[in-house]
């Protein structure tokens, strides 16, 4: 029985899971839920995520909920497939650490910052400027440790592309379109380590996933 | 005998508090390193080099240096696996990823609003902050909407994951603490009968009244 994933192509939480399953060439279905007619809100949804919140997957017997306990799932489950995306032994520590950042230190402000920037534009609602100025300085800082980091290990969590660095693909992608783009530009080992995990084919395909609609 | 792991950081910070919580469940030896914050010590390039972000903890053993308290929690799981709790952090997949599951709705909808609460309520006070009480308001309501998903989840299952206390319950304890003692939210916890139930019982595990009693006497 093939997996399946319930969620939106544009929702950068369903992104994660996209991409996590294309990295490890693993077959699946995806299963569109209506966002704007609030599907996600209602029964049959929140009986596979009470938050309400995309997305949900299926593999087999189970299900989960949390786009990061679903791509550590499959990193796990199908360890022996495509792309490793985690480490064995000591070094998974260290990967484990940077996952933690990605989610507490990173997505906090940049999910803050793609909401003004990209997702109330495209909702024709104004943008609060006292938002951005907030937190583009807290990002700014975010990524001199980001820079730091990057200067003693080729990527975030150690020597190879793991969740931890590809946790950070879908805001990550929103915000290089916003003219926030200067600050990972400006920082040599941050915008090179941007460049090489953007052009990532199994990335390209979750962004080509956007024209088959 | 290895060397007892070392926390950094005073036990009073929810993030130190929830690793101590960890090592007691599973009875793993640790020395407390204190942090002196008050006067900026996470802040200095001693304590950087080990924590680049200026915060607490830290946590080292013999082999590694780490931060972030849910990281630090999954490595001592990891490492000491036949220690104290095996079922805090199950080796059985299925499970694991229930467990995760629960860990990861702790980290991104539980924490955000007990966390603002807890700075407004229990800390601000203390450093003659003055309270935004906006802010109170927009974190209470969102707060108890998340116990409303909690009580309907733990109407059907004992714990958050399953059966078993995890490392998902556990990750609660911090916060909870301190929104129901001095915070004065326990009323939310109490009216809704199966948080309430879960909270009783989380809360009195031998483990979380050693971080207590460890909170006090610092």
């Amino acid at each position: 029985m093939v997996m399946k994933v319930y969620g939106a192509i544009a929702s950068t939480a369903t992104r994660r899971v996209f991409a996590t399953l294309y990295e490890k060439d693993l077959e699946f279905e995806f299963v569109p839920v209506d966002l704007r007619a609030g599907e996600h809100k209602q029964g049959h949804f929140l009986a596979r995520n009470p938050f309400g919140q995309v997305p949900a997957f299926e593999d087999g017997d189970l299900n989960l909920f949390e786009s990061r306990a679903i791509t550590k799932y499959v990193a796990y489950a199908y360890a022996d497939k495509g792309t490793p995306l985690i480490c064995e032994g000591k070094p998974m520590a260290t990967v484990g650490v940077w996952m933690e950042v990605e989610a507490h230190q990173f997505d906090t402000l940049a999910s803050k910052l793609q909401w003004e920037l990209v997702y109330k534009p495209m909702f024709g609602m104004a943008k609060d400027a006292a938002v951005v100025e907030e937190n583009e300085p807290k990002l700014a800082k975010v990524l001199d440790v980001y820079e730091a980091r990057l200067s003693q290990s080729k990527y975030l969590g150690c020597d190879c592309f793991t969740l931890a660095d590809l946790h950070h693909l879908p805001t990550l992608t929103n915000l290089m379109g916003t003219p926030l783009k200067k600050m990972f530009d400006a920082r040599p080992k941050v915008s090179a380590w941007v460049a090489n995990i953007m052009a990532r084919p199994a990335w390209a395909k979750v962004l080509a996933m956007t024209n088959q609609q | 005998m290895a060397a007892p792991v070392k926390v950094y950081g005073p036990p009073l910070s929810t993030a130190v508090s929830r690793v101590l919580a960890c090592l007691h469940e599973k009875d793993v030896e640790f020395q407390l390193v204190p942090v002196n914050m008050a006067q900026g010590e996470h802040k200095k390039p001693d304590y950087l080099k080990i924590q680049p972000f200026g915060q607490v903890p830290a946590f080292q053993d013999e082999s590694i240096t780490i931060f972030e308290s849910r990281a630090i929690c999954r490595y001592i799981c990891d490492k000491y696996a036949d220690k104290g709790n095996k079922n805090l952090y199950s080796t059985n997949p299925l499970v694991k990823a229930s467990i995760e599951q629960w860990l990861e709705a702790e980290s991104q909808s539980y924490n955000p609003p007990s966390s603002a609460l807890v700075f407004q309520l229990a800390f601000a006070p203390l450093m003659n902050i003055k309270q935004d009480e906006e802010l109170i308001k927009l974190n209470d309501q969102k707060l108890l909407k998340v116990l409303d998903i909690y009580d309907q989840r733990l109407e059907s299952s004992r714990f958050l994951a399953g059966d078993e206390f995890t490392l998902a319950d556990l990750s609660h304890l911090p916060n909870t603490h301190y929104l129901v003692s001095v915070g004065n939210r326990g009323e939310a916890f109490s009216s809704r009968k199966n948080v309430g139930r879960w909270w009783n019982e989380i809360s009195s595990r031998d483990s979380w009244k050693k971080v207590v009693e460890m909170q006090k006497s610092k």
